[in-house]
């Protein structure tokens, strides 16, 4: 160690466990036990980042997750890389490899530095105002900005690590394991409550397990020493899990938390391999406690950003938790007792501190009066006003304040430092109270806020709940979790305390400084550069709300997300505008508390478990078969089947052309089934489809087209008759969810007398359609024993057979206006059935063919796609479907919808066809119609729902809807595309066979 | 995220449930003896109360089974739940 910061031994410090590491490329040492930030204090280095906008040298500011300056990138240009890591947080391990983010070329000069010299030209807002006009160029701002926007480099290769979700269900969670915590957790599991007890640290104990101070202590005990024995206690109670690392991310409803445990951070990078590596906790807790603790503020004087300038409770931390000294020549600067405290922690390790500057005028304690028989000058009633040295604090200017702490008075007084600790009083971590919904009072006081109202059954305790002294967190815990936990008698009831704590306090949110306010920096926002300055300039701009203050000086927007400078914030904001800082509210705090990484949130599903995808039983053979695939819903059909060079269009041509010239086979096993059983299902099926169902025969099919109550079409099928009181429904592939969800919702909602039984059986048939003029005779040789003739088997009808010994449904159905059949078999049959259509087909060269041929086949034919011809607007007079709505009917699902104002309009969007002049050109699926091009502004009559080349009539042919569409046969219209307008003649949707002679040959 | 408790599978977590919307709209028994004002008023009109509200769910992921709710739409406390049929709690 270069120099000898480190002082004293430590028992949270192993010296005999040598650790080296690397920053920006250089090897220093650190012990067990330390923090990145320990370590590097350790080895005299307190510059470690650049501010984000003005590339100030920035250093350790905390000692803790709050941390907004010394966040760092580890393992640069790994795939372990991590950018903004707190270096507050990350304990070093043998091999840690961490450099300065923000900064180019280096840390110690910073080209970006000439931001700082800038700053009177970039103030808040400077983005908003500068890059607004002349609007194309854009462009070129935006390249500049893309470069110099964002802190670390986020990693471009995959994530070597393991991440796992995991469910816990708790009676009671406890959230923080410092004293409060500690006391809760013990008395919640010896009360018989299935305990958790969480912390963020490697520790247990929060900040009173370094508190060393003869001023407090418990039942004669100094107070850590008191705990330290609880600690003890508590590892040994069975019902009562601890986890340390481990930070709660998220407080939802419902005390439902999320929990990031870290699991291997704090290993080498070899000891990793094979190992989880963050874990997300989902917990389920019945009763919550919160004992979050609070944040030490830091000061708003002008240049209180210095590498050097620390929370003065970090100090302590550093030097009692470390053994580590901040400075040789520490100075303090408070405005409550609290820097008291970590001048006798620092006197006591031999620690020099120069002076004590308080804003408090007459100010006295136990606490004072020991610093005072020290001989450490206190300067009463003064404030910092500047700060001198670059990269670290050299010396400290100081004033008197006024009597009203408006103004500085009197004459400057200089000291000399290199480290200087600022202590504005706490803030309760209120963070994940309000997450849950809980509600802030704001307290005169000491102006903080702390939890009101409960939206669940949670308790905040300790300093989260603005208790912030060792007498005012014990006096009253007992009682709080008797009554919380409903238990009779606790421990803690009777505790003798110490504490010696003078609690008043004289907040002044931005202290005054001889300068005008415009040739000071005062941050109030250090990893964002925001200053007290950009604050009351948005306010003279007219910005009064609070959110919309944050969001136009990006105050608290960073990755700490102003976890010290919020309440300052508010604090201006409400002095500025004159209004009480209790009426202003706060901004929300969203989750995560802490930032987390992208590997958490996502766990395990990663790769082919990012999503699920479902196969049919004959995908093995499409793969095989090399068929490119297409995702419908979570299924993946077949596209297409292209051979040795064939691109898309080549192959579906073929296709197409084969399954009209002879054969084609289609795996359709992926479209909905629903088997519909009840003595009822007759009636049932009239009430949901437009058409009549009551008069179909048994062994006989019918299309039917379903509405949604407001008449617009949601999906069609056709519908099968097996029995007298049994049907098989089949949906489209993607609607078979929805629409058993909604026939559900109408038969347990609105007809539960119906006597009616739905079951989903889509995985349960593979389903195999073959087409063509040869099918009949291919499923002659696959199923001899039907009589295939039109008489016995005509189009629209349904029969049992049996292929070998197994049973199947065959029907004699088509979607592509050819004579076609579709054999349903149990699914673990599919393949085999597939396998023998193929043998029997092979004469006949039976092609198979994927979804885009299925397509095209059904657009010459003029069948529609729900979904892709309908989009929620359609109703089936729209799409020229007069002939299946049932006039007879009296009611069916959107029948009244048909003959509303709006629906029996003339010029709704109707389904048409589309012929180009030149048959060779193919229009473009969602292309605009257009009567008149030239008109200003140019009216859209309608749109492009469907376009094919059609190889069987070897010309292109489209589907659109388009308004009046239905009186305007003949008509010619116009495609407007970017460099060319196309001509177009309406037809017919039916392209194909009108009188259906290939159907029913 | 919050907990229901199914009337027939017992408490489960939110995800496997969906909501549909207002609860005790009837269809009417007669469409087509309406007009189109009042046809609307069944078919658009919903209160969308942020306070006290009765709702219907459907258990999605379990039983598939609809039933009613009274849920506090401002802070997701749930007052009552009871199945389809029954009497809506009256205080």
């Amino acid at each position: 160690m270069t120099k000898n910061l480190r002082v004293k031994s430590s028992k949270f410090i192993d010296e005999t466990y040598k650790i080296s590491f690397k920053f920006n490329n250089k090897t220093y040492y650190g012990y067990k036990g330390d923090t990145l930030a320990s370590a590097l204090l350790a080895n005299g280095i307190h510059l470690v980042g650049r501010s984000f906008k003005y590339h100030r040298p920035r250093g350790i500011m905390t000692a803790g997750s709050e941390e907004p300056n010394a966040i760092v990138q580890l393992h640069k240009n790994t795939s372990r890389t991590e950018p903004n890591v707190r270096a507050t947080e990350i304990e070093i391990y043998e091999g840690l490899e961490a450099s300065s983010q923000n900064c180019w070329p280096s840390v110690n000069f910073d080209i970006g530095g000439i931001n700082n010299f800038l700053s009177p030209v970039l103030p808040a807002g400077f983005y908003y105002k500068t890059f607004m006009w002349p609007a194309s160029f854009w462009e070129k701002y935006e390249y500049f900005i893309r470069k110099s926007a964002g802190l670390g480099k986020s990693p471009t290769e995959p994530d070597p690590d393991m991440y796992e979700h995991k469910y816990i269900h708790c009676d009671v969670l406890v959230i923080g394991a410092g004293i409060s915590g500690i006391i809760a957790a013990k008395t919640s599991a010896k009360s018989g409550f299935k305990t958790l007890l969480l912390d963020e640290k490697p520790y247990l104990g929060g900040s009173t397990i370094h508190q060393n101070s003869e001023h407090f202590k418990i039942n004669n005990q100094i107070s850590s020493s008191w705990l330290e024995k609880e600690i003890n206690e508590i590892k040994k109670i069975d019902n009562l899990k601890i986890k340390t690392r481990t930070s709660v991310a998220a407080f939802h409803g419902y005390n439902f938390l999320l929990a990031r445990e870290n699991l291997t951070d704090h290993l080498p990078l070899h000891q990793r391999d094979e190992k989880i590596r963050h874990r997300l906790l989902k917990i389920r807790a019945k009763k919550v406690i919160c004992a979050t603790g609070s944040l030490e503020r830091p000061l708003i004087f002008d240049n209180n950003d210095r590498p050097g300038i620390l929370l003065s409770s970090a100090i302590e931390k550093y030097s009692n938790l470390f053994g580590v000294a901040c400075g040789q020549k520490n100075v303090l600067f408070t405005n409550n007792d609290s820097a008291y405290e970590t001048a006798i922690s620092l006197f006591q390790k031999g620690i020099n501190v120069e002076a004590i500057i308080d804003n408090r005028e007459e100010v006295d304690s136990k606490l004072i009066k020991e610093i005072e028989k020290n001989n450490i000058k206190i300067y009463k009633g003064y404030t910092v006003n500047d700060t001198f040295g670059y990269k670290k604090i050299k010396k400290i200017s100081i004033m008197q304040l006024s009597k009203d702490g408006q103004k500085v008075v009197g004459s400057k007084i200089s000291i000399d430092c290199d480290c200087l600790g600022m202590s504005g009083g706490w803030t309760p971590a209120v963070h994940l109270f309000t997450q849950s919904g809980g509600k802030l009072k704001f307290r005169d006081d000491d102006q903080v806020f702390i939890p009101d109202t409960y939206p669940s059954d949670q308790i905040s305790i300790g300093s989260c709940n603005g208790e912030f002294t060792l007498d005012e967190i014990l006096t009253g815990i007992s009682k709080k979790l008797k009554n919380f936990l409903n238990i009779k008698k606790t421990e803690y009831e009777n505790l003798e305390i110490q504490s010696h704590f003078n609690k008043t306090k004289r907040n002044i949110w931005l202290l005054p400084s001889d300068k005008i306010m415009g040739k000071t920096k005062p941050f109030i926002d250090y990893q964002n550069d925001a200053t007290a300055k950009d604050i009351k300039l948005a306010l003279r701009e007219g910005f009064r709300s609070i959110e919309h203050v944050k969001r136009y000086t990006t105050t608290g927007m960073g990755t700490d997300q102003g976890k010290l400078g919020n309440m300052h914030a508010l604090g201006i904001i409400s002095e500025t505008a004159g209004s009480r800082m209790g009426e202003l509210g706060t901004t929300t705090f969203r989750p995560p508390y802490t930032p987390l990484t992208f590997g958490t949130i996502v766990g395990r599903n990663v790769g082919e478990y990012f999503d699920i995808f479902r196969k049919t039983p004959i995908h093995d053979w499409h793969v095989e078969n090399k068929a490119k695939f297409e995702n419908v819903g979570q299924w993946k059909r077949a596209w297409f089947y292209p051979k040795e060079n064939e691109g898309m269009h080549e192959a579906v041509q073929r296709e197409s052309k084969a399954a009209r010239d002879s054969a084609g086979i289609l795996d359709a096993s992926t479209l909905g089934k629903i088997d519909i059983q009840g003595t009822d299902a007759s009636e049932f099926l009239n009430r949901v489809y437009t058409n009549a169902w009551s008069k179909l025969a048994i062994g006989k099919c019918r299309y039917g087209l379903m509405l949604n109550e407001d008449g617009m079409v949601y999906d069609d099928g056709v519908t099968t008759r097996l029995d007298e009181n049994h049907y098989i429904m089949t949906t489209t592939t993607g609607g078979a969810a929805t629409v058993l969800g909604k026939l559900e919702d109408y038969l347990q909602t609105e007809w539960p007398e119906l006597d009616v039984y739905l079951t989903s059986v889509t995985d349960h048939y593979a389903t195999i359609s073959v087409c063509g003029p040869n099918s009949k005779k291919i499923i002659s040789k696959v199923i001899p024993e039907i009589d295939l003739s039109d008489e016995k088997f005509p189009h629209m009808s349904f029969k049992n057979a049996k292929i070998d010994k197994v049973k199947c449904r065959v029907m004699r159905i088509s979607f592509t206006g050819e004579q076609s059949y579709e054999i349903n078999v149990q699914a673990n049959y599919g393949k085999s059935v597939w396998d023998k259509c193929m043998q029997a087909g092979k004469e006949f060269n039976i092609t198979p063919y994927g979804t885009e041929t299925m397509h095209l086949l059904r657009a010459e034919k003029g069948y529609i796609i729900v979904g892709q011809d309908t989009d929620a607007t359609m109703t089936p007079i729209d799409l020229q479907m007069d002939w299946i709505v049932s006039k007879k009917k009296y009611d069916f699902i959107g029948k009244r919808s048909l003959y509303r104002s709006d629906t029996i309009r003339e010029d709704r969007k109707q389904l048409i066809g589309l012929v180009t002049e030149n048959p060779k050109e193919v229009l473009e699926e969602g292309a605009q119609i257009v009567a008149d091009a030239n008109k200003s502004p140019v009216e859209m009559l309608g749109h492009i729902t469907s376009s094919y080349y059609s190889p069987n009539l070897e010309k292109s042919i489209a589907l659109g809807v388009v308004k009046g569409g239905k009186n305007m046969m003949g008509q010619n219209l116009i495609i407007p595309m970017e460099n060319k307008q196309i001509k177009v003649t309406v037809t017919d949707p039916v392209f194909l066979d009108k009188e259906n002679k290939r159907l029913n040959a | 995220m919050f907990l229901i408790h199914c009337p027939y599978c017992g408490e489960r977590e939110q995800s496997e449930f969906k909501a549909g919307g207002e609860a005790h709209i009837v269809r009417p028994k007669q469409p087509t003896e309406l007009s189109d004002d009042q046809w609307a008023e069944y078919l658009f009109m919903r209160k969308n109360i942020k306070g006290v509200q009765f709702e219907r769910w459907v258990h999605t992921h379990g039983c598939r089974k609809w039933f009613n709710m009274v849920r506090d739409t401002s802070n997701d406390e749930i007052k009552a739940i009871y199945k389809m049929g029954e009497k809506p709690p009256t205080k």
